[in-house]
């Protein structure tokens, strides 16, 4: 069990891997996660949401972004190789039904997670409109997994490389004017895009799910590290969501809490270009 | 109390012991009533604030013997009744006060499994000890039998000689039991269950065994080789693990026995699920669950900061809320971690602290503050949102609440600040709701506790459960003394099965 099957990279920090994980592959629903750690006593455990899954194979597949000591060195791992720790799935699966007119938006690495919801959610019937998003067209993925599942599709870059030079709250607000609105508008990627899109939506009326990934260490409810504030009450990813209404959500908490450790991965990270620098040099 | 040395306190115990062997009469009651107490010998405050390793080092043989001989063996077995697995003390001291500490671990093993730990961590001043004819004689609680540490000194004992034997193991049933979580609880329905023969697999959602044991209860109280220890025991006896393993999500409870095939399932998940106080800040960065704080600094083994990939908030001013075992632990911990100042916040008083007292006492002994009648109010943050000082209150206790406790009521207008970067919330713990949230079947209380009847059985059929998911959170050993009676249910439903299946 979790052994690696096939890595592929798909951007300059951006990998997809497939496990062998039979029992998640079986059990996983839109909209869950899993946990995983490089090393089982001084690894620390990371969630990654589930981009697809081969229930046949038995496999789970995640995409990740490099961006601490952990994706990287998982990024550095080859096929054939076995995750000590994998465990999952996590959270509440996405309510699926036909809604009607569902619009899906996917910020760079966000739309990894989008993937199986947006499949669940065409499944069901729904008119799906989706708008992927990035800085610049190298940072986009599952473009043309996407586009397989949308009635019609918008690509913005920030820099323009692909599709429409825009933000992707341009195009989601040109179709919240139209009528009819939309039914749902399922928002993820990164907090300021999810928190931005949340606001594009609210003047329309039109109810918006935005995924969030917080900081976490068990997954199960025990730690509580992942709260958030939605509306009035303190919620926990890991048990309560990752799934929230973005209207209620408090984003800027939410940021601010990722940044609870950001001391901690710099001097780490640093650490890391310290030892890659002193094994190169024992190389040379 | 103050600190006295592990070799002075042998000292004495060894003179007092060759003094007690001139005699020729026997020890009368008066005789063993005046023999003092022994301290438990400790590392030195100073050097174990600094430090991962066990706080109290254990007795030494002299020191076990003497204290041993302190019990009367009087008629009335109050300690036996009190013990919530009722282990056979009267006994078991009888052979220590003899030297044959050999006996005395196999008396006690034929009731508790686990006496390394629960020498270790059971509050034994409020069960065996609380009644102890020794104390009531010297009119101190205090002044009890140490029998929690002669528990563990014996069981040391035996892992030192490398005599711990296994329990034996009835022929193969063939029948099939699951148990959900791998803490206290679990592992004693692993070990009562196997001992007739089942085939016995224990899930566990972490990496590493031991629930609470090991996330929860800090290296210096009990440390994790104890633990492993236990464990490898049930492994030797043919116990399976499977780790890395949410009952619930990777399997759900119904399924391990419609398409798993198991005749019984255990829930021992626990009380995983940490209570906030509902205050202003209580979100900014440097407020923690001590369950999020302790997990990092034990499971994940943040203290050992250059090896682990796990960060912990690097903390200067610490300001825990709460009085429990969970709060000691916190407050200890992050003074070995590293902060240079670490309150208590209790909103009542030393009296009403639900703590162990050596717990407290070592807590003080290692420079924590405890600031008695005062509470938090809100938690204020910087412009990066990151903790920098904490509003209290002072309170006073008016009249008793319905846990006969003296109410604490607010003082108006005594707001002060403490000055903080860091606080620790160690209020308590809800239900775990991730067996009972995909479970819809299986009932619980307005709590999310589950509801059993007296031999620990749920709602639904086959299905067991005991220990804090059930109790709320409490400790290891009433978490076992549920193990206990739910094992005896599970094994009773399959002796039944049994003899069903050969007519």
């Amino acid at each position: 069990m979790n052994r690696i099957i096939d890595k592929k990279q798909l951007s300059k920090d951006v990998y997809q891997m497939k496990i062998e994980a039979p029992l998640i592959a079986s059990e996983r629903q839109a909209g869950q996660f899993i946990i995983l750690q490089i090393d089982e006593d001084l690894g620390e455990r990371i969630p990654l949401t589930i981009a697809d899954a081969d229930e046949a194979a038995g496999t789970i597949t995640i995409i990740y972004q490099v961006v601490g000591k952990t994706t990287h060195e998982l990024s550095q791992l080859e096929p054939g190789k076995y995750l000590p720790v994998f465990a999952g799935p996590l959270g509440k699966p996405t309510h699926i039904e036909n809604f009607g007119r569902v619009v899906c938006v996917g910020g760079g690495i966000g739309t990894a997670p989008l993937h199986p919801i947006t499949q669940a959610l065409k499944n069901a019937g729904n008119h799906i409109t989706t708008i992927l998003g990035a800085r610049t067209s190298e940072l986009l993925i599952l473009t043309e997994e996407m586009a397989k599942l949308s009635d019609s599709m918008i690509i913005c870059t920030d820099d323009g490389s692909a599709g429409r030079k825009a933000l992707v709250t341009e195009p989601l607000k040109e179709i919240c004017s139209q009528d009819p609105k939309p039914d749902l508008v399922i928002a993820i990627g990164p907090p300021v895009m999810m928190k931005f899109c949340s606001l594009t939506t609210k003047p329309f009326g039109v109810k918006t799910l935005v995924s969030l990934n917080t900081i976490m260490v068990d997954g199960t409810g025990m730690c509580g590290g992942c709260r958030v504030n939605v509306g009035n009450e303190v919620k926990f990813v890991c048990v309560d969501g990752p799934e929230f209404d973005g209207h209620l959500v408090d984003f800027d908490n939410m940021m601010m809490r990722l940044n609870s450790y950001k001391e901690f991965e710099v001097h780490n990270h640093n650490c890391h270009l310290e030892n890659q620098m002193s094994s190169l040099e024992k190389k040379l | 109390m103050t600190y006295i040395e592990s070799s002075t306190l042998t000292a004495i115990a060894k003179d007092y012991l060759e003094e007690l062997k001139k005699r020729n009469d026997p020890l009368k009651a008066r005789d063993r009533l005046k023999i003092p107490l022994q301290e438990m010998p400790s590392q030195d405050p100073h050097i174990r604030a600094k430090n991962l390793e066990e706080v109290a080092t254990g007795y030494t043989e002299e020191q076990a013997i003497l204290e041993a001989m302190r019990c009367l063996q009087c008629p009335k077995e109050m300690c036996v009744h009190d013990c919530p697995v009722m282990v056979n003390i009267p006994v078991f001291l009888k052979y220590i006060a003899d030297g044959d500490f050999q006996s005395a671990v196999d008396e006690i093993k034929k009731t508790s499994l686990l006496p390394a730990i629960c020498g270790r961590v059971c509050p034994q001043e409020v069960q065996c000890q609380l009644n102890c004819t020794v104390g009531k004689s010297l009119k101190d609680v205090d002044q009890a039998v140490s029998i929690g540490r002669l528990e563990r000194f014996v069981a040391d004992w035996e892992r030192k000689q490398g005599t711990v034997k296994l329990p034996e193991i009835k022929p193969e049933t063939g029948k099939k039991v699951a148990i959900v979580g791998s803490g206290p609880a679990g592992l004693v329905v692993a070990a009562d269950v196997r001992r007739e023969g089942h085939e016995v697999t224990l899930f566990e959602a972490f990496h590493k065994l031991g629930g609470v044991m090991r996330y929860g209860i800090p290296e210096f109280r009990l440390p994790n080789d104890i633990v492993d220890e236990e464990i490898e025991t049930l492994k030797k006896i043919g116990v399976k693990f499977q780790t890395n393993f949410v009952v619930g999500r990777t399997r759900k409870l119904h399924d391990l026995i419609t398409k798993d095939g198991y005749d019984a399932v255990f829930v021992g998940t626990g009380a995983g699920l940490p209570l906030f106080m509902g205050i202003e800040g209580e979100n900014l960065v440097g407020v923690f669950s001590a369950n999020e704080y302790l997990t990092r600094a034990n499971l994940m083994r943040a203290f050992e900061k250059d090896k682990a990939a796990t960060p912990i908030y690097s903390s200067k001013r610490v300001a825990v809320l709460g009085g429990g075992n969970v709060a000691m632990d916190a407050a200890r911990m992050s003074l070995r971690l590293g902060a240079e100042k670490v309150y208590v916040v209790y909103r009542r008083t030393e009296v009403e602290m639900p703590a162990r007292k050596e717990e407290v006492q070592h807590a003080k002994e290692e420079g924590i503050e405890f600031l008695f009648l005062q509470n938090a109010k809100r938690i204020l943050g910087d412009e990066k949102s990151r903790v920098k000082a904490m509003e209290c209150l002072r309170y006073e206790l008016g009249e008793p609440d319905s846990s006969g406790r003296r109410r604490p009521v607010v003082i108006p207008d005594s707001e002060f600040l403490l000055d903080v970067d860091t606080v620790i919330v160690a209020i308590g713990n809800g239900s775990n709701p991730l067996v009972s949230q995909t479970t819809p079947d299986l009932k619980v209380n307005r709590w999310g506790n589950i509801i059993v009847d007296d031999n620990q059985k749920t709602s639904m059929e086959r299905v067991f459960a005991g220990g804090d998911i059930v109790l709320g959170a409490a400790t290891v050993i009433l978490a076992m003394g549920e193990g206990r009676r739910a094992a005896k249910a599970i094994n009773d439903l399959l002796a039944e099965d049994l003899i069903k299946d050969q007519s």
